[in-house]
């Protein structure tokens, strides 16, 4: 086996290996550090010859690993608590498929910030490698192994076992995937090298989620929602990496089995009629998805989305997406009308909007100076040469 | 060695060069283009370790601290702005020769009617660690 088909086997297998292991011996931050041994020792001797159970060694390997440190950290108490429960040989520990449910929960703790517990989740859950996520964060390898050490340094000393209160933690564990998702659909900071897909691995951690939890409306949601917008992706980019707007996509690249998967998991969830948040960011993404054109999009369905979203979140942010809709469907002064008095901190998203509904009704210096107001606030690169663009296009005309 | 090779705001020598919002459209795309394809270039050429672009100084903020009070904390828009960091690049070559080299290319990138903006670029080696031969 080549080196780089180890390291596909190592991926697949890493995180069934720490579940096991966790599962085992119950602590998860040890667990994993065992883990990540037996990965490396693995990649080494791998090549050489394939162990004929390479789930098995990965295990043993971990748990011997794991066990050696107990004994030589904590003689006495833990080598009378555990050493004398501990025969690695004995007893075969197998996978079970709710350990990666277990970890999402322990990785998507509420106690880590997100910068934290992506990379963990990426790392225990994903399978990736330090320096996989280092490049998908443009960070040095040594900064990502040190946000993947204190993250698991908050976790030490917990069990591996799933929370007293899954609902909430289901909660946390959306709103990481989800914030990962929006990383991979919209990062494009300096050139891309080598970048892991992020956005198609926080669409398969939500697979994932939503066979584990097949009964949470809002986890099928938002699996839906990755779906519905994944499908966009090819769209979305020109050749050169220049950003095209849902006005101007070409829709006949539109991945049509996606949209077709995320319409039939979403109207199957809405059927249960217990709506929340994703579901209706997915009910807007698919009546994106299911338009001929731009101008032929049912707005006012959308419109009447987005007002039930504001009405359940509070979000700033959705009444600005509202004012997109509304003005489609009622001209742009009922959209500008919408943003009088938003508070959205000097977003670029707020100039931004506002720069095309002036635009629209005509105001061409006042559109101007918001597209530049937006493009000086901007923190993405493309987004960036879009809003000059733009700025330079409306002057012109 | 390492060259970082810095982008101001003001340091275009074009006289006359308007914001970039007022230029034309078609100079604008051009514009971009041509740092994209530099980019691609040097990474091909295995020299680019970083390139970045930094928000606008409408959003920079500047802050000093004693340490002990709390930090005094200036907001933009900074009205010297010419002096602010517009973006830069990060490169890995043989000699100071090629950072030259890149940085004049760089400089040359087209503006308003596709006339070379002449920005001066800012080479400033980075430090590494010490010669083993020392």
């Amino acid at each position: 086996m080549t080196a780089p088909d180890v390291e596909g086997l190592l991926r697949e297998l890493a995180p069934q290996a720490l579940g096991a292991v966790a599962r085992r011996y119950g602590e998860f931050a040890d667990a994993e550090d065992a883990v990540q041994e037996a990965l490396v020792t693995a990649a080494v001797e791998w090549p050489a010859g394939l162990p004929v159970r390479p789930l098995s060694w990965l295990i043993t390997v971990a748990s011997r690993r794991l066990v050696d440190e107990y004994r030589r950290t904590d003689a006495r108490r833990r080598r009378e608590e555990l050493a004398a429960s501990l025969s690695i040989h004995q007893e075969q520990t197998v996978p079970s498929s709710d350990d990666s449910l277990v970890m999402l929960f322990l990785c998507c703790d509420d106690t880590l910030s997100s910068t934290l517990s992506i990379p963990l989740t990426l790392r225990a859950v994903a399978g990736l490698t330090t320096r996989e996520i280092a490049a998908a964060y443009l960070v040095p390898e040594a900064t990502m192994a040190q946000r993947i050490s204190r993250a698991k340094a908050k976790l030490r000393g917990r069990r591996f076992e799933l929370p007293v209160d899954p609902a909430a933690r289901l909660r946390s564990v959306c709103e990481v995937l989800y914030l990962l998702f929006n990383e991979g659909y919209t990062s494009s900071s300096g050139p891309d090298l080598l970048r892991v897909d992020l956005s198609g691995e926080a669409s398969r951690l939500a697979r994932l989620l939503h066979r584990q939890a097949p009964d949470e409306p809002e986890v099928a949601g938002l699996l839906a929602l990755m779906l519905l917008t994944e499908a966009r992706r090819p769209a979305r980019t020109s050749a050169d990496g220049t950003l095209v707007p849902l006005a101007h996509q070409d829709r006949s690249r539109w991945d049509r089995a996606l949209i077709s998967e995320g319409l039939q998991l979403l109207n199957a969830t809405l059927a249960g009629r217990r709506i929340g948040e994703y579901q209706l960011l997915a009910s807007i993404s698919a009546l994106h998805d299911e338009a001929e054109s731009y101008a032929s999009t049912r707005w006012a369905e959308i419109a009447k989305t987005y007002a039930r979203l504001e009405s359940l979140t509070g979000n700033p942010m959705v009444r600005l997406n509202r004012a997109v809709a509304v003005a489609m469907v009622e001209g742009p002064g009922s959209g500008l009308a919408l943003l009088e008095g938003l508070d959205l901190h000097d977003s670029h998203r707020l100039h931004a909007v506002r720069a095309h509904l002036l635009d629209e009704i005509g105001d061409r210096a006042a559109a101007v100076q918001c597209y530049a107001a937006a493009a000086a606030r901007t923190d993405n690169a493309r987004e960036r040469d879009y809003l000059v663009e733009q700025a330079a296009r409306v002057s012109a005309r | 060695m390492r060259y970082m090779l810095l982008q101001a705001y003001g340091g275009v020598e074009l006289e006359g060069c308007v914001p970039m919002t007022e230029w034309a459209p078609r100079d604008v795309r051009a514009h971009i283009d041509f740092q994209h394809a530099l980019n691609a270039e040097l990474l091909d050429s295995g020299e680019l370790v970083d390139a970045q672009g930094l928000a606008g100084p409408d959003v920079a903020k500047f802050v000093v601290s004693d340490g002990v009070n709390p930090p005094k904390i200036v907001d933009g828009p900074y009205p010297e702005s010419k002096e602010l960091l517009a973006g830069y690049r990060l490169i890995d070559v043989d000699s100071l020769d090629r950072a030259v080299e890149i940085a004049a290319r760089s400089s040359a990138a087209p503006g308003p009617g596709g006339v070379p903006i002449q920005q001066q670029i800012e080479v400033r080696q980075v430090l590494g660690a010490p010669d083993p031969e020392v």
